[in-house]
């Protein structure tokens, strides 16, 4: 039997507000093997843990239940605690009385009992754990960033300025992401370009990265520390060693039909192209649903006016597969489908675009030279209604229930730069609110409607009809309490945003968990807001949530400050919470190995002396730097040979006893 | 019969002889003519006492694992329905096939001394073959019966005549080969057309009736763990015998969803139990959901596929399916 | 306990996985999200850990219904977990239906950390169905009633 100590924590009014704290250290000091019982304000605080510490010294303690806030909480901390006195940190157990009690249940009786009741499930599981030791493991000193826009150029150059190497991998021909699609950025209105593409260039030419290009992530095993990563490079067609970035077979190529993706298909471009002058790696990228060689064998013009001869028609996708010690997420977003959202005549009307479109439009290297004229017939438009929460805060199902954050900012900007441009044009904003916390942010908004005479107006658009060559916008004013009509020439939405394609195929392989709206969960939406629960792998940028350049390049630089520190490491130390096979149940029946996700479960044949005779049996072993311990294993073994270190099978059930009790 | 027993014995000696096999696995007879059990020969002579008939159901793959711990082949007879077992104990690396010489007989069907009994014969002697009929002699007289009447419930829906592992296989009446046997899972089925209540009563009166023996675990060829956890005092379930009818129930499905997917549907555990509980139903409960759910998943037809518990889809069905299926 | 129709108050088991279900539940106390203090949660690092053992371990020592809450297909912190989990207790709860026990006791939902919200709603709706359904008397081991 242990010598167990209870500490009942108050949580301030938290918990003893509803749990009559005292009764509970009360009813738990006559538990079997409790040979002390406390309660205490805050368990958490320094003088808390000293008064565990001092209680298992002085009551030579084996085990320690802490009935206070959830263990995903303190554990740790009491972990620690238990540490300083003397004693195994595992032998620490949390009865969580406060999420799981307190706050939950008003009734003081209600919740006081069940508080006792859960203190005794802890109990009853302390009296059989026993002491466990952490393991080690080695870290890979190489850090894969995975996204090369903004939020993955910062993260990567922020790893490598520390001194360590990185991969990023993007999956389009080249980095810079969204923000070099944006013409001007808020609230300073200085070009996007101008600041991202130096940055763009630092990535590329820093000796600790290295960019790949067209190539995504097809497959990632292994752990924190040591996950290796099968890398597709997807066949480009060029060479990027040999090529040069003349841009002649650009030039060349006969094929006009492709969507330019770069300017939101607001224009056509060659079956060979650079997405954009400044793209890195500046090497073309042949669209093998546009080459006319390689749908149908003939033209190869291109590879005829290649002077370095850097075409390879025969190029096939290739696997790469590279070590890391660390992941880090930045697959950023897009905006989202409008197919949902029929009344803005997005799909029939050409004069109805998305903010992103109007960002190509208005940029000087954009289809239309940066000349602010309406796609349909390339005339300047003279009233401009700009829409904002198109898909945002949509609870009807046809949008995102959550605000995109980014749009009454940029939507601000687009309506004050347009009148600044062209001060004879009339702009309408039709908002539900405009929200603009942030630096600046609504100095800049308030600027639109004072100094640039932006109308706003508070109100949902019902409709978009498109009569004569004019888009007649159907809205309610709210303020004024009136329907209004406004007939403009041109309706920008401001789309709402998600996370980007492919973004929860890549979660899977990660096995790091998403919202229901697909953006990446973190560990801790306060405290470890960008790193991921799975350990080693680490968020960056809007692949977690809408938000606008600065927060972005800042939580870049908060990733890679994880991802140093983590790398910094020569060994981590691993769970012992791990699987362990006992050899003398073992059957060799190889259940246990067909379930285990990380493949940490091997067999090998071992003599064992049995009533005095040697037997050569096949048996299971666990690979503790390997083994997650999800206890996967010790269900599909029917023996009851694996077991899982810290949630036995005794353990559970002592539990499952002590709450049905 | 007379004739495949000297086809077996002759073809036994010889691999004896020659050293290709350490040993044989067959039946003999045990105390009564309708006991045959399993036995190992390791000699010419000992093999004289081998018999094959009627009453041969033992399924012999369990007793592979301990004879494969041991140096040097073993010739092992098989009936079609034993060969799943062996290949679901080559699947779990309990025998070795390296470590087999596997000899395929020909099955008619095993008979149930119980319905024998149940048709109110007595004295008990001997029994004749006779293809469609069996005559049983008695120290009263001899009476035939149609076989059907007499088959024991397994071979009356028998999974199949064709043997799924075998080096060679023996087979003189080649009516023996073909496969007629009635759907299992429809007990199971009849079972899930009650209400809850009434498969309640049923179960209750079946199980109570358990006497933990643990006859249906030990002869289980699934059911082959070093030590069950029924018996180890570390498992936290450790129980020697029913003290309630909880743990009747307990003991049974535990013994049945360890062996689900593994569990070759053999039929042993119904056939072994003194107390003639069905205990096959539980077994095949699980084989007919796992067969509906996940796809047909046959064990131990071959030695490598993985069994449906240790495999999933993403598109599997979801729990809840129990309670929307009905009577499922 | 003295147990009568009127108050009847089920003991019900929550076996929650520690990355999912167990962070949606302290979600739903984060969010001061009311349900009845008959649940106990028992944590586990994943639904996959959940024995068969375990849950008629707990209708053995008189739990009236027994949930399991782990992360949602696809989600699982060890990507395949709850995928396990989901076929044995699709075929345990099947059996407890074959042997006559009631389908309502048993149950598996998915819950992810950020459905602090679906978690209480699920334990209030389970404990309404099982208080309704009363006592376990067909699956439980009559010594340990008092």
């Amino acid at each position: 039997m242990q010598r167990i100590g209870v500490f009942v924590c108050w949580c301030g009014t938290n918990i003893a507000g509803t749990v009559d704290v005292e009764k509970v250290a009360q009813a738990l000091s006559h538990e079997p093997g409790v040979v002390c019982s406390y309660n205490y304000q805050y368990m958490c605080s320094e003088s808390g843990q000293q008064l565990i510490v001092n209680s298992v010294k002085e009551h030579k303690l084996d085990g320690v239940v802490v009935c206070s806030c959830s263990p995903r909480m303190h554990e740790a901390t009491f972990r620690k605690a238990a540490a300083v006195a003397g004693i195994n940190p595992y032998m620490v157990e949390i009865a969580n009385i406060r999420e799981q009690c307190s706050w939950i249940h008003k009734d003081m009786g209600d919740a006081t009992l069940k508080a006792i009741i859960l203190g005794r499930a802890a109990i009853a599981k302390v009296n059989l754990n026993a002491p466990l030791y952490p393991g080690e493991s080695p870290v890979v000193k190489r850090a894969l960033v995975i996204g090369g826009g903004i939020a993955g150029i910062q993260t990567a150059l922020d790893i490598a300025d520390a001194g360590y190497e990185v991969d990023i991998v993007e999956k389009t021909p080249t980095i810079g992401g969204r923000m070099a699609q944006i013409d001007k950025t808020f609230p300073t209105l200085d070009c996007s370009a101008c600041i991202l593409t130096p940055k763009m260039v630092d990535a590329a030419q820093h000796e600790k990265i290295n960019i790949m290009t067209y190539s995504e992530v097809e497959n990632v095993k292994g752990f924190v520390g040591n996950f290796t990563v099968d890398i597709r490079r997807k066949a480009r067609h060029v060479r990027e060693d040999l090529c040069t970035g003349c841009g002649l077979c650009t030039e060349k190529c006969p094929s006009r039909k492709g969507s330019d993706e770069f300017n939101m298909g607001l224009k056509k471009r060659g079956a060979i192209y650079i997405p954009f002058a400044q793209a890195i790696p500046k090497v073309p990228v042949i669209d093998e649903t546009q080459c006319i060689k390689l749908k149908t064998g003939k033209c190869g013009l291109c590879e005829k006016v290649c002077g370095v001869k850097a075409i390879d028609f025969a190029q096939k996708d290739s696997i790469e597969t590279r070590q890391y010690g660390a992941i880090v997420v930045a697959t950023g977003f897009k905006p989202i489908s409008l197919e949902n959202f029929d009344e803005y005549a997005y799909s029939r009307c050409p004069d109805v675009i998305t903010s992103l479109e109007f960002e190509r439009i208005t940029n000087a290297a954009g289809p239309t030279g940066g000349k602010l004229l309406r796609p349909s017939d390339n005339a300047h438009p003279h009233t401009v209604v700009f829409i904002q929460c198109v898909g945002s805060r949509d609870t009807s199902g046809c949008g995102k229930p959550y605000c995109s954050k980014i749009c009454c900012m940029y939507t601000a900007k687009h309506a004050m730069l347009t009148r600044e441009k062209y001060p004879d044009t009339d702009v309408y904003v039709f908002y539900i609110d405009v929200r603009t916390p942030g630096k600046g942010f609504d100095e800049f908004q308030r600027r639109a409607v004072e100094e640039y005479g932006v109308h706003y107006i508070k109100g949902m658009v019902g409709k978009i009809h498109d009569v004569d060559g004019k888009l007649l916008v159907d809205a309610s004013d709210l303020i004024n309490d009136e329907k209004i009509c406004v007939a403009a020439d041109m309706v920008v939405l401001a789309t709402a945003i998600e996370p980007s394609d492919g973004a929860r195929a890549l979660a899977t392989k990660l096995t790091a968990s998403m919202d229901t709206n697909d953006f990446f969960t973190e560990a801790h939406a306060k405290l470890r807001p960008v790193e991921s629960p799975t350990a080693g792998v680490f968020l960056s940028g809007t692949c977690q949530g809408p938000r606008d350049i600065p927060e972005t390049v800042a939580q870049a630089g908060a990733a890679a400050a994880k991802v140093i520190g983590l790398l910094a490491k020569d060994k981590l130390t691993t769970d012992p919470c791990v699987a362990i096979s006992d050899e003398m149940l073992c059957n060799g029946c190889s259940c246990c190995e067909k379930v285990c996700p990380y493949g940490a479960i091997t067999y090998s044949n071992k003599e064992f002396r049995i009533a005095g005779k040697i037997e050569t049996r096949r048996v299971a072993s666990v690979n503790p730097a390997v083994c997650h311990g999800c206890g996967a294993c010790t269900v599909a073994c029917p023996s009851g040979a694996m077991n899982l270190n810290g949630f036995s099978n005794k353990q559970i059930m002592a539990e499952v006893d002590a709450i049905c009790k | 019969m007379q004739e495949i027993i000297s086809v077996m014995k002759e073809k036994a000696a010889k691999l004896l002889a020659e050293g290709q096999v350490r040993c044989v696995l067959g039946w003999k007879r045990g105390e009564f003519f309708y006991e045959s059990t399993p036995a190992v020969f390791e000699s010419a002579e000992e093999l004289e006492e081998l018999v094959y008939d009627d009453f041969c159901g033992p399924n012999l793959a369990k007793y592979l694992i301990r004879e494969c711990a041991k140096e040097g082949k073993i010739l092992v007879f098989a009936k079609p329905c034993d060969t799943y077992s062996i290949n679901a104990l080559i699947r779990e690396h309990r025998v070795d096939r390296e470590k087999l010489y596997v000899v395929g007989v020909e099955c008619a069907g095993n008979l149930d001394v119980n319905k024998i009994r149940a048709k109110g014969l007595t004295g008990l002697v001997g029994f004749e073959d006779n293809g469609d009929t069996v005559t049983v002699k008695t120290l009263y007289g001899d009476e035939t019966f149609e076989k059907g009447e007499l088959l024991l419930e397994r071979c009356l829906c028998c999974k199949g005549k064709e043997h799924k592992i075998a080096d060679e296989t023996i087979v003189l009446n080649e009516e023996n080969t073909k496969t007629v046997g009635a759907d299992r899972f429809s007990e199971v089925a009849r079972l899930e057309e009650m209400t809850a209540d009434e498969r309640f009563e049923y179960w209750r009166e079946q199980l109570s009736r358990c006497i933990r023996c643990n006859a249906c675990r030990n002869v289980c060829p699934a059911c082959s763990c070093i030590k069950c956890v029924f018996d180890n005092d570390d498992s936290g379930i450790a129980s020697k015998a029913n003290t309630d009818t909880f743990e009747e129930n307990m003991f049974h499905i535990i013994r049945a969803f360890h062996v689900t997917g593994r569990c070759t549907d053999c039929g042993e555990c119904s056939r072994v139990c003194p107390q003639n509980i069905p205990l096959q139903l539980l077994n095949r409960k699980f084989i007919k959901d796992y067969n509906e759910l996940y796809g047909e998943y046959v064990s131990g037809e071959d030695s490598e596929s993985k069994p449906p518990l240790l495999t999933f889809t993403q598109e599997d069905a979801e729990p809840s399916i129990v309670k929307e299926r009905g009577n499922c | 306990m003295q147990v009568n129709e009127k108050n009847f108050q089920p003991k019900i088991v929550a076996f929650c996985c520690n990355w999912c279900s167990y962070a949606g539940a302290d979600l739903a106390g984060t969010g001061r999200l009311n349900y009845p203090a008959n649940v106990k949660v028992i944590r586990v690092p994943c639904s996959c850990r959940v024995n068969p053992m375990f849950i008629l371990r707990a209708f053995q020592k008189g739990a009236d219904g027994v949930i399991i809450a782990g992360c949602h297909p696809g989600d699982c912190h060890y990507s395949t977990g709850n995928y396990y989990a989901r076929r044995r207790m699709t075929l345990l709860f099947s059996m407890l239906d074959y042997l006559g026990i009631e389908r309502e006791r048993t149950r598996v939902e998915w819950i992810s950390a950020a459905e602090g919200a679906k978690f209480a709603a699920t334990m209030n709706e389970f404990v309404a169905q099982i208080t309704e359904l009363g006592e376990n008397k067909r699956l439980e081991d009559l010594r340990c009633k008092k």
